[in-house]
Protein backbone atom coordinates (compact mmCIF):
# COMPACT_ATOMS: atom_id res chain seq x y z
CA UNK A 1 0.00 0.00 0.00
CA UNK A 2 1.16 3.45 -0.45
CA UNK A 3 1.65 5.78 2.40
CA UNK A 4 1.46 9.50 1.53
CA UNK A 5 3.50 12.40 3.61
CA UNK A 6 2.05 16.01 3.10
CA UNK A 7 5.15 18.32 4.79
CA UNK A 8 3.90 21.41 3.12
CA UNK A 9 4.24 24.11 4.95
CA UNK A 10 6.84 22.48 7.15
CA UNK A 11 10.29 23.23 7.53
CA UNK A 12 13.61 21.40 8.28
CA UNK A 13 13.95 18.84 10.11
CA UNK A 14 9.90 18.01 9.87
CA UNK A 15 9.93 16.62 6.68
CA UNK A 16 12.49 14.57 6.67
CA UNK A 17 11.69 13.00 10.27
CA UNK A 18 8.10 12.37 8.86
CA UNK A 19 9.79 10.57 5.25
CA UNK A 20 11.52 8.47 7.41
CA UNK A 21 8.95 7.50 9.83
CA UNK A 22 7.14 6.48 6.85
CA UNK A 23 10.59 4.38 5.64
CA UNK A 24 11.18 3.07 8.79
CA UNK A 25 7.73 0.63 7.51
CA UNK A 26 9.58 -1.03 5.62
CA UNK A 27 9.67 -1.45 1.64
CA UNK A 28 7.07 -0.47 -1.02
CA UNK A 29 5.93 2.82 -1.74
CA UNK A 30 5.93 6.26 -0.54
CA UNK A 31 4.66 9.50 -1.43
CA UNK A 32 6.18 13.24 -0.08
CA UNK A 33 4.48 16.14 -0.93
CA UNK A 34 6.83 19.70 0.03
CA UNK A 35 6.97 23.05 -0.43
CA UNK A 36 10.60 23.85 -1.07
CA UNK A 37 13.27 23.55 -2.76
CA UNK A 38 15.79 22.82 1.14
CA UNK A 39 12.55 20.06 1.93
CA UNK A 40 12.91 18.39 -1.64
CA UNK A 41 16.55 18.05 -1.69
CA UNK A 42 16.90 16.87 1.87
CA UNK A 43 14.23 14.17 1.40
CA UNK A 44 15.64 13.03 -1.62
CA UNK A 45 19.43 12.73 -0.06
CA UNK A 46 17.81 10.83 3.13
CA UNK A 47 16.21 8.70 1.14
CA UNK A 48 18.93 7.92 -1.39
CA UNK A 49 21.14 7.22 1.66
CA UNK A 50 18.39 4.50 2.97
CA UNK A 51 18.54 2.70 -0.24
CA UNK A 52 14.89 4.31 -1.85
CA UNK A 53 15.03 5.47 -5.44
CA UNK A 54 13.44 8.73 -5.55
CA UNK A 55 11.20 10.33 -8.43
CA UNK A 56 10.35 14.14 -8.25
CA UNK A 57 7.34 15.77 -9.80
CA UNK A 58 7.32 19.53 -10.09
CA UNK A 59 3.80 20.60 -9.26
CA UNK A 60 1.97 24.47 -9.39
CA UNK A 61 2.82 26.82 -6.81
CA UNK A 62 6.47 25.91 -6.08
CA UNK A 63 5.27 22.29 -4.53
CA UNK A 64 7.34 19.21 -5.55
CA UNK A 65 5.67 15.36 -5.25
CA UNK A 66 8.40 12.90 -4.43
CA UNK A 67 7.97 9.27 -4.96
CA UNK A 68 10.32 7.28 -2.84
CA UNK A 69 10.34 3.48 -3.48
CA UNK A 70 12.08 0.25 -2.34
CA UNK A 71 11.68 -3.10 -3.57
CA UNK B 1 11.19 13.53 -14.35
CA UNK B 2 13.52 12.00 -12.46
CA UNK B 3 16.21 13.95 -10.60
CA UNK B 4 17.88 13.61 -7.02
CA UNK B 5 19.87 16.73 -6.53
CA UNK B 6 19.81 19.12 -9.28
CA UNK B 7 21.41 22.28 -7.40
CA UNK B 8 25.39 21.80 -8.00
CA UNK B 9 25.96 23.63 -4.62
CA UNK B 10 23.57 21.72 -3.01
CA UNK B 11 26.34 18.52 -3.58
CA UNK B 12 29.07 17.16 -0.95
CA UNK B 13 31.43 19.64 -3.31
CA UNK B 14 29.18 22.41 -3.38
CA UNK B 15 28.79 22.60 0.56
CA UNK B 16 32.44 22.15 1.10
CA UNK B 17 33.50 24.68 -1.40
CA UNK B 18 30.40 27.11 0.23
CA UNK B 19 32.40 26.21 3.69
CA UNK B 20 35.67 26.72 2.72
CA UNK B 21 34.75 30.25 0.59
CA UNK B 22 33.59 31.80 3.97
CA UNK B 23 35.92 30.77 6.19
CA UNK B 24 39.08 32.10 3.74
CA UNK B 25 36.28 35.63 3.13
CA UNK B 26 36.51 35.61 6.98
CA UNK B 27 39.84 35.59 7.47
CA UNK B 28 40.41 37.98 4.88
CA UNK B 29 37.82 40.46 6.48
CA UNK B 30 39.86 40.32 9.46
CA UNK B 31 43.16 40.93 7.82
CA UNK B 32 40.78 44.07 6.47
CA UNK B 33 39.81 45.35 9.77
CA UNK B 34 37.10 43.22 11.36
CA UNK B 35 37.30 42.48 14.92
CA UNK B 36 39.80 39.55 15.93
CA UNK B 37 38.38 36.10 15.91
CA UNK B 38 35.00 37.71 15.14
CA UNK B 39 35.90 38.60 11.19
CA UNK B 40 31.85 37.88 10.18
CA UNK B 41 30.07 36.45 13.34
CA UNK B 42 26.42 36.42 12.43
CA UNK B 43 25.20 37.17 16.58
CA UNK B 44 28.37 39.45 16.91
CA UNK B 45 27.48 41.73 14.13
CA UNK B 46 23.64 41.86 14.91
CA UNK B 47 24.64 43.12 18.30
CA UNK B 48 26.66 45.55 16.48
CA UNK B 49 23.51 46.48 13.79
CA UNK B 50 21.53 47.16 17.17
CA UNK B 51 23.92 48.74 18.53
CA UNK B 52 24.37 51.43 15.82
CA UNK B 53 20.59 52.39 15.88
CA UNK B 54 20.44 52.69 19.11
CA UNK B 55 18.75 49.75 20.40
CA UNK B 56 21.32 49.18 23.10
CA UNK B 57 24.12 51.89 24.32
CA UNK B 58 27.36 49.72 24.98
CA UNK B 59 29.50 51.77 23.52
CA UNK B 60 32.12 49.81 22.48
CA UNK B 61 29.25 47.23 20.13
CA UNK B 62 28.00 49.76 18.05
CA UNK B 63 28.49 49.59 14.06
CA UNK B 64 25.95 48.90 11.41
CA UNK B 65 27.86 46.00 9.53
CA UNK B 66 27.19 45.64 6.07
CA UNK B 67 28.07 41.96 5.86
CA UNK B 68 24.75 41.40 7.78
CA UNK B 69 22.65 43.58 4.72
CA UNK B 70 24.66 41.53 2.35
CA UNK B 71 23.91 37.97 3.45
CA UNK B 72 19.97 39.23 3.27
CA UNK B 73 20.70 40.91 0.31
CA UNK B 74 23.23 37.65 -1.17
CA UNK B 75 20.16 35.29 -0.15
CA UNK B 76 17.07 37.46 -2.05
CA UNK B 77 19.00 37.92 -5.37
CA UNK B 78 20.09 33.89 -5.24
CA UNK B 79 16.36 32.70 -4.80
CA UNK B 80 15.41 35.67 -7.62
CA UNK B 81 17.70 34.31 -10.15
CA UNK B 82 16.91 30.78 -9.48
CA UNK B 83 13.33 31.37 -9.04
CA UNK B 84 13.18 30.29 -5.19
CA UNK B 85 12.02 33.83 -3.91
CA UNK B 86 8.62 32.01 -2.01
CA UNK B 87 6.94 34.10 0.69
CA UNK B 88 6.10 32.02 3.24
CA UNK B 89 5.05 32.62 7.06
CA UNK B 90 2.57 32.05 9.94
CA UNK B 91 4.48 29.26 11.44
CA UNK B 92 4.21 30.72 15.32
CA UNK B 93 5.46 34.15 14.92
CA UNK B 94 5.69 34.80 17.94
CA UNK B 95 7.34 31.90 19.24
CA UNK B 96 10.10 32.54 16.66
CA UNK B 97 10.84 36.05 17.96
CA UNK B 98 10.83 35.02 21.39
CA UNK B 99 13.61 32.33 20.27
CA UNK B 100 15.90 34.64 18.65
CA UNK B 101 15.91 36.87 21.75
CA UNK B 102 16.94 33.81 24.05
CA UNK B 103 19.23 32.72 20.94
CA UNK B 104 21.16 36.38 20.89
CA UNK B 105 21.25 36.46 24.70
CA UNK B 106 22.68 33.14 24.86
CA UNK B 107 25.06 33.84 22.31
CA UNK B 108 26.37 36.85 23.98
CA UNK B 109 26.67 34.91 27.05
CA UNK B 110 29.43 33.09 24.97
CA UNK B 111 30.44 35.79 22.85
CA UNK B 112 29.50 34.72 19.37
CA UNK B 113 27.60 32.63 17.61
CA UNK B 114 28.35 28.83 15.84
CA UNK B 115 30.12 31.00 13.20
CA UNK B 116 32.12 32.79 15.89
CA UNK B 117 32.58 29.48 17.57
CA UNK B 118 34.49 27.99 14.29
CA UNK B 119 36.18 31.26 14.02
CA UNK B 120 37.46 31.33 17.34
CA UNK B 121 38.77 27.91 17.24
CA UNK B 122 39.99 28.34 13.63
CA UNK B 123 42.00 31.70 15.68
CA UNK B 124 43.31 29.02 18.53
CA UNK B 125 40.95 30.51 20.84
CA UNK B 126 40.69 27.26 23.54
CA UNK B 127 38.02 28.84 25.24
CA UNK B 128 35.95 28.50 22.01
CA UNK B 129 35.75 24.46 23.02
CA UNK B 130 33.13 24.96 25.69
CA UNK B 131 31.07 26.84 23.28
CA UNK B 132 31.72 24.43 20.83
CA UNK B 133 30.11 21.63 23.72
CA UNK B 134 27.04 23.80 24.44
CA UNK B 135 26.42 24.47 20.87
CA UNK B 136 26.25 20.40 20.47
CA UNK B 137 24.33 19.77 24.18
CA UNK B 138 21.73 22.47 22.98
CA UNK B 139 21.22 20.89 19.73
CA UNK B 140 20.94 17.61 20.98
CA UNK B 141 18.25 18.62 23.15
CA UNK B 142 16.61 20.23 20.37
CA UNK B 143 16.60 16.99 18.73
CA UNK B 144 14.87 15.29 22.10
CA UNK B 145 12.07 17.82 21.26
CA UNK B 146 11.76 17.15 17.74
CA UNK B 147 11.82 12.90 18.38
CA UNK B 148 9.38 13.69 21.43
CA UNK B 149 7.18 15.29 18.12
CA UNK B 150 7.63 19.26 18.58
CA UNK B 151 6.79 21.70 15.95
CA UNK B 152 5.95 24.90 15.43
CA UNK B 153 3.50 24.54 13.22
CA UNK B 154 2.84 24.45 9.30
CA UNK B 155 3.76 27.95 6.86
CA UNK B 156 1.46 29.41 4.97
CA UNK B 157 1.78 31.45 1.84
CA UNK B 158 2.05 34.69 2.18
CA UNK B 159 1.89 37.94 -0.02
CA UNK B 160 4.79 39.42 -2.13
CA UNK B 161 5.42 42.48 -0.25
CA UNK B 162 5.10 40.06 3.09
CA UNK B 163 8.09 38.66 1.77
CA UNK B 164 9.99 41.47 0.59
CA UNK B 165 10.12 43.31 4.17
CA UNK B 166 13.04 41.97 5.20
CA UNK B 167 14.97 42.51 1.89
CA UNK B 168 13.70 46.32 2.13
CA UNK B 169 14.51 46.45 5.53
CA UNK B 170 18.03 45.77 4.74
CA UNK B 171 18.17 48.00 1.74
CA UNK B 172 16.81 50.82 4.19
CA UNK B 173 20.01 50.04 6.74
CA UNK B 174 22.21 50.13 3.89
CA UNK B 175 20.68 53.66 3.08
CA UNK B 176 21.37 55.09 6.57
CA UNK B 177 24.69 53.38 5.94
CA UNK B 178 25.46 55.23 2.96
CA UNK B 179 23.87 58.78 4.21
CA UNK B 180 25.28 58.41 7.81
CA UNK B 181 28.72 57.47 7.12
CA UNK B 182 31.61 57.03 10.21
CA UNK B 183 32.93 60.23 10.86
CA UNK B 184 36.60 59.90 12.46
CA UNK B 185 36.62 60.83 16.24
CA UNK B 186 32.62 61.03 15.86
CA UNK B 187 30.13 58.79 18.43
CA UNK B 188 27.42 59.63 16.06
CA UNK B 189 26.81 60.53 12.48
CA UNK B 190 23.27 61.21 11.87
CA UNK B 191 20.82 58.74 13.38
CA UNK B 192 23.64 56.11 13.93
CA UNK B 193 25.90 55.54 16.43
CA UNK B 194 29.82 54.44 15.92
CA UNK B 195 31.94 53.27 18.23
CA UNK B 196 35.45 55.43 18.63
CA UNK B 197 36.95 51.95 20.72
CA UNK B 198 36.73 48.28 21.38
CA UNK B 199 35.47 45.94 18.02
CA UNK B 200 32.93 48.16 16.90
CA UNK B 201 35.49 50.42 15.83
CA UNK B 202 37.28 47.27 13.75
CA UNK B 203 35.61 47.03 10.45
CA UNK B 204 36.75 46.42 6.80
CA UNK B 205 35.89 49.13 4.32
CA UNK B 206 32.31 49.52 3.46
CA UNK B 207 32.33 47.98 -0.21
CA UNK B 208 34.59 45.33 0.82
CA UNK B 209 32.30 44.11 3.49
CA UNK B 210 29.12 44.48 1.32
CA UNK B 211 30.50 42.46 -1.16
CA UNK B 212 31.32 39.56 1.05
CA UNK B 213 28.41 39.18 2.55
CA UNK B 214 26.37 39.58 -0.75
CA UNK B 215 28.08 36.89 -2.51
CA UNK B 216 28.34 34.48 1.18
CA UNK B 217 24.29 35.37 1.04
CA UNK B 218 24.25 34.32 -2.54
CA UNK B 219 26.52 31.02 -1.81
CA UNK B 220 24.63 30.03 1.48
CA UNK B 221 21.10 30.09 -0.18
CA UNK B 222 22.35 27.69 -2.94
CA UNK B 223 23.68 25.48 -0.52
CA UNK B 224 21.46 25.87 2.34
CA UNK B 225 24.73 26.46 4.57
CA UNK B 226 23.57 25.96 8.11
CA UNK B 227 25.93 25.42 11.26
CA UNK B 228 22.98 24.49 13.84
CA UNK B 229 21.91 22.07 10.93
CA UNK B 230 25.12 20.35 10.95
CA UNK B 231 24.83 19.03 14.47
CA UNK B 232 21.43 18.22 14.28
CA UNK B 233 21.37 16.20 10.57
CA UNK B 234 24.49 14.27 12.01
CA UNK B 235 22.55 13.57 15.56
CA UNK B 236 19.33 12.95 14.42
CA UNK B 237 19.41 11.34 10.95
CA UNK B 238 23.29 10.39 10.17
CA UNK B 239 23.41 12.66 7.68
CA UNK B 240 26.62 14.53 6.77
CA UNK B 241 25.84 16.72 4.03
CA UNK B 242 25.61 20.10 5.99
CA UNK B 243 28.79 18.91 8.64
CA UNK B 244 31.03 18.60 5.59
CA UNK B 245 30.45 22.54 5.04
CA UNK B 246 30.53 23.16 8.79
CA UNK B 247 34.51 21.28 9.02
CA UNK B 248 35.05 23.09 5.47
CA UNK B 249 34.60 26.26 6.99
CA UNK B 250 36.66 25.67 10.19
CA UNK B 251 39.80 23.68 8.31
CA UNK B 252 39.58 26.60 5.63
CA UNK B 253 39.37 29.27 8.37
CA UNK B 254 42.48 27.54 10.67
CA UNK B 255 44.76 27.29 6.95
CA UNK B 256 44.25 31.18 6.19
CA UNK B 257 45.08 31.96 9.86
CA UNK B 258 47.61 30.17 9.92
CA UNK B 259 49.10 31.39 6.79
CA UNK B 260 47.77 35.40 7.54
CA UNK B 261 49.60 35.32 11.17
CA UNK B 262 46.70 35.22 12.75
CA UNK B 263 46.78 31.73 14.69
CA UNK B 264 47.35 32.65 18.53
CA UNK B 265 46.55 29.67 20.41
CA UNK B 266 45.50 29.74 23.99
CA UNK B 267 42.99 30.58 26.50
CA UNK B 268 44.36 33.77 28.26
CA UNK B 269 43.91 37.56 26.40
CA UNK B 270 41.72 36.06 23.58
CA UNK B 271 40.12 38.71 21.42
CA UNK B 272 36.55 39.12 23.26
CA UNK B 273 36.62 36.17 24.65
CA UNK B 274 36.26 35.48 28.49
CA UNK B 275 37.76 32.33 30.40
CA UNK B 276 34.41 31.48 32.31
CA UNK B 277 34.48 27.84 31.25
CA UNK B 278 30.53 26.84 32.77
CA UNK B 279 29.40 30.35 31.50
CA UNK B 280 30.75 29.76 27.57
CA UNK B 281 29.38 26.05 27.87
CA UNK B 282 25.70 27.29 29.25
CA UNK B 283 25.68 30.34 27.02
CA UNK B 284 25.73 28.41 23.55
CA UNK B 285 23.76 25.72 25.20
CA UNK B 286 20.93 27.95 25.10
CA UNK B 287 21.41 29.79 21.69
CA UNK B 288 22.03 26.21 20.34
CA UNK B 289 18.68 25.14 21.84
CA UNK B 290 16.98 28.35 20.39
CA UNK B 291 18.65 27.63 17.08
CA UNK B 292 17.01 23.91 16.63
CA UNK B 293 14.11 24.94 17.75
CA UNK B 294 13.10 27.42 15.12
CA UNK B 295 15.04 25.34 12.44
CA UNK B 296 18.38 27.49 11.76
CA UNK B 297 21.55 29.20 12.90
CA UNK B 298 21.81 32.86 13.11
CA UNK B 299 22.97 33.02 9.73
CA UNK B 300 20.50 30.61 8.05
CA UNK B 301 17.67 32.40 9.49
CA UNK B 302 19.36 35.34 7.44
CA UNK B 303 19.71 33.51 4.46
CA UNK B 304 16.20 32.07 4.48
CA UNK B 305 14.87 35.56 5.48
CA UNK B 306 15.68 36.94 1.73
CA UNK B 307 14.00 33.65 0.19
CA UNK B 308 10.76 35.64 1.78
CA UNK B 309 10.72 33.33 4.59
CA UNK B 310 9.07 35.70 7.33
CA UNK B 311 8.81 33.55 9.96
CA UNK B 312 12.64 33.33 9.71
CA UNK B 313 12.33 37.46 9.44
CA UNK B 314 10.88 37.96 12.71
CA UNK B 315 13.76 35.55 14.50
CA UNK B 316 16.00 38.17 12.84
CA UNK B 317 14.03 40.89 14.84
CA UNK B 318 13.68 38.81 17.69
CA UNK B 319 17.51 38.49 17.67
CA UNK B 320 18.29 42.67 17.56
CA UNK B 321 15.65 42.86 20.43
CA UNK B 322 17.71 40.60 22.79
CA UNK B 323 20.62 42.26 21.69
CA UNK B 324 19.08 45.45 22.63
CA UNK B 325 17.92 43.65 26.10
CA UNK B 326 21.35 41.78 26.76
CA UNK B 327 23.53 45.11 26.92
CA UNK B 328 21.08 47.22 29.10
CA UNK B 329 20.34 44.45 31.18
CA UNK B 330 23.81 43.55 31.69
CA UNK B 331 23.38 40.18 30.36
CA UNK B 332 25.90 40.32 27.79
CA UNK B 333 29.65 39.28 28.56
CA UNK B 334 32.71 41.07 27.80
CA UNK B 335 36.16 40.03 28.09
CA UNK B 336 36.40 40.39 31.92
CA UNK B 337 33.89 38.07 32.42
CA UNK B 338 29.66 37.46 32.41
CA UNK B 339 27.73 40.22 32.47
CA UNK B 340 26.37 40.99 36.20
CA UNK B 341 23.08 39.45 35.03
CA UNK B 342 24.03 36.80 32.71
CA UNK B 343 23.79 33.79 35.07
CA UNK B 344 20.24 34.73 35.61
CA UNK B 345 19.58 35.50 32.20
CA UNK B 346 20.84 31.61 31.11
CA UNK B 347 18.58 30.05 33.72
CA UNK B 348 15.19 31.71 32.58
CA UNK B 349 16.32 31.47 28.99
CA UNK B 350 16.59 27.65 29.62
CA UNK B 351 13.19 27.96 31.48
CA UNK B 352 11.79 29.57 28.41
CA UNK B 353 12.87 27.38 25.85
CA UNK B 354 11.59 24.41 28.02
CA UNK B 355 8.46 26.06 28.16
CA UNK B 356 8.08 26.90 24.29
CA UNK B 357 9.54 22.80 23.61
CA UNK B 358 7.09 21.06 26.28
CA UNK B 359 3.78 23.19 24.83
CA UNK B 360 4.80 22.92 21.49
CA UNK B 361 4.06 19.08 20.66
CA UNK B 362 2.19 17.85 17.78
Amino acid sequence: MKQEVDARGLSCPQPVLMAMQAMRKGSGEIEVLVDNEASRENVSRAAQSQGWSVVVDELDGGEFRLSLAKP
Amino acid sequence: MTRGVRNVFATTAGIVAVGAVIGVVAAFLQKSGNPANMAICVACFGRDIAGSIGLHRAAVVQYLRPEIIGFVLGSFAAALAFREFKPTGGSAPLARFVLGMIAMIGALVFLGCPWRVILRLAGGDGNALFGLLGLVAGVWIGTLFFKNGFNLGRAQAQSTGTGLLLPLLMLGLLALRVLFPPVPGEAQSGVLWYSLKGPGAAYAPLLLSLGAGLGIGFLAQRSRFCTMGAIRDVVLFNQWYLMFGFLALLVSALIANVLLGQFNPGFEGQPVAHTMWFWNFAGMLVAGLSFALAGGCPGRQLFMSGEGNSDAGIFVLGSLAGAGIAHNFGLASSPQGIGPHGAEAVVICLAVLMFIGFTNRK
